[in-house]
């Protein structure tokens, strides 16, 4: 189809869809004027009947939760789909031969370097209050993890790398995600072993506005912060084609 | 309508159109990564904190981040077919 | 003036789909895909919102104050994250194909072979 015709097509195409659309968005209610009572009783209910102040973290994780765990597996796979395209692809190409593996620095100036390093420090602790606190203020694991990526992240600019060739990346940041993902399945079954319904919230609720309070709400919290940390640093660590993060000494 | 949420609105709607329009990829990220911002104040006039915590985190520093990495492997390789031939 | 959040919504999709209609660059493609996802965000947020009523966090307010719909911040916090990284999938997807034909132009890719 040549893209003349290919143009004419879409033109037609999306006046059409665009009236249709205009007059579905019509027939809303007005803006502002949303009735749902689905949503305002999980909203006014959160706080009596699972103690954690944050209606939006006690939807995600404990009314909605099973709808949470099919969006983490959603993360897992599109993470594990990056890693079979690129890293197939990297075994089977020729690398650039290097006579002896090198450590290079990432950035070339060293008071860059000195300023990313401190910065690694505050954004672990900014990003572990915010996947801890997830149940009482906004925030949770999704936002902390990837602040937590963005952490570890900084340890490699801040630091010296190498070439990865057909090695394979750190393990760990492969195991977080793993133990993330199945985390939060395996703390659903506790909802069967304990309550009787998966991803029931089993644990004592405590008193509201606690660190430890809202059920298993902060674990849950926390298995997603961990899958998102490591689905995120696989994925960079592919696009890169360095090693992310390396154990002190070895090559 | 408070008048945050319409300039917000009007931004966002700036903002999508030009990220279409800037056609260089390189460019691009950084135009995604001022419009994801905007959609951040946006969600923030909306009354959804969590949600703008996200586009913040995601939609300013990942994605934009995620394209440059995904351009250099690009551009890398080309450098290494020109040398080959 | 209501319908303003729903305008801007719909704009952001029919200009999205331009961008991928008329794309020359697969990563130009992409990203203008996460344009058209953005327009869902908007959409859904502007469909929960309630008049002068706050977010729906209780840790410093009374819980009787009116708040808007939780599930639709539900809904769109997760697709933030998760849509990231199906967008780092599609980038692997176009490195791969620049790889297979040596171009990022759509129109000069040709079909796959087996």
């Amino acid at each position: 189809m040549s893209e003349r015709l290919r143009l004419t097509v879409f033109a037609a195409g999306v006046v059409g869809f665009g009236a249709v659309l205009v007059w579905g968005l019509a027939g809303l209610p007005s803006f502002g004027d949303f009735d749902g009572r689905y949503g305002q009783y999980l909203a006014h209910a959160a706080v009596p009947e699972r103690h954690a102040t944050s209606a939006v973290a006690v939807t995600t994780l404990d009314f909605r939760g099973f709808d949470t765990l099919i969006e983490e597996f959603i993360l897992f796979t599109a993470a594990v789909g990056v890693v079979v395209l690129l890293r197939v692809q990297r075994a089977g190409e020729e690398v650039p031969a290097e006579p002896d593996a090198v450590r290079r620095p990432t950035a070339h100036s060293g008071s860059l370097r000195s300023v990313i390093t401190a910065l690694v420090g505050p954004f672990l602790l900014l990003g572990l209050a915010i996947v801890v606190h997830g149940h009482l203020t906004p925030g949770g694991g999704f936002q902390g993890g990837v602040i937590l990526m963005a952490a570890l992240f900084l340890v490699y600019l801040g630091g010296t790398h190498m070439r990865l060739g057909p090695l394979r990346p750190l393990a760990a940041t492969e195991a977080s995600e793993g133990v993330g993902a199945a985390g939060f399945a395996l703390i659903g079954l506790g909802g069967i072993v304990v309550a009787g319904a998966y991803l029931e919230n089993f644990l004592p609720f405590g008193r509201v506005s606690n660190l430890v309070s809202g059920g298993d709400i902060p674990l849950l919290n926390i298995a997603v912060g961990l899958e998102v940390m490591g689905a995120l640093l696989v994925v960079l660590g592919e696009f890169l084609d360095q090693r992310l993060l390396m154990r002190k000494g070895r090559l | 309508m408070t008048a945050v949420q319409i300039a917000a609105l009007i931004a966002v709607a700036f903002g999508g159109t030009a990220v279409v329009l800037a056609r260089d990829p390189a460019r691009q990220a950084l135009v995604a990564s001022v419009y994801g911002l905007a959609l951040a104040v946006l969600f923030l006039a909306f009354q959804a904190p969590d949600v703008a915590l996200s586009q913040i985190v995601v939609g300013a520093v990942g994605l934009p981040a995620m394209i440059m990495f995904a351009l250099r492997k690009i551009i890398r390789r080309e450098e290494v077919d020109r040398e080959e031939r | 003036m209501s319908f303003l959040p729903y305008a801007v919504a719909a704009w952001l999709f029919v200009i999205g789909l331009y961008g991928i209609v008329t794309s020359r660059n697969l990563v130009h493609l992409i990203v203008c895909l996460s344009v058209v996802q953005s327009s869902t965000y908007v959409l859904l947020l502007a469909v929960g919102y309630r008049t002068n009523a706050t977010a729906p966090i209780f840790a410093d307010i009374s819980t009787s104050r009116s708040v808007v719909d939780p599930i639709v911040a539900t809904l769109t916090l997760t697709d933030v994250v998760v849509e990231a990284t199906v967008v780092a999938l599609l980038l692997a997807l176009a490195v791969q194909a620049h790889r297979r034909f040596g171009t990022l132009d759509p129109n000069e890719m040709g079909a796959l072979r087996g």
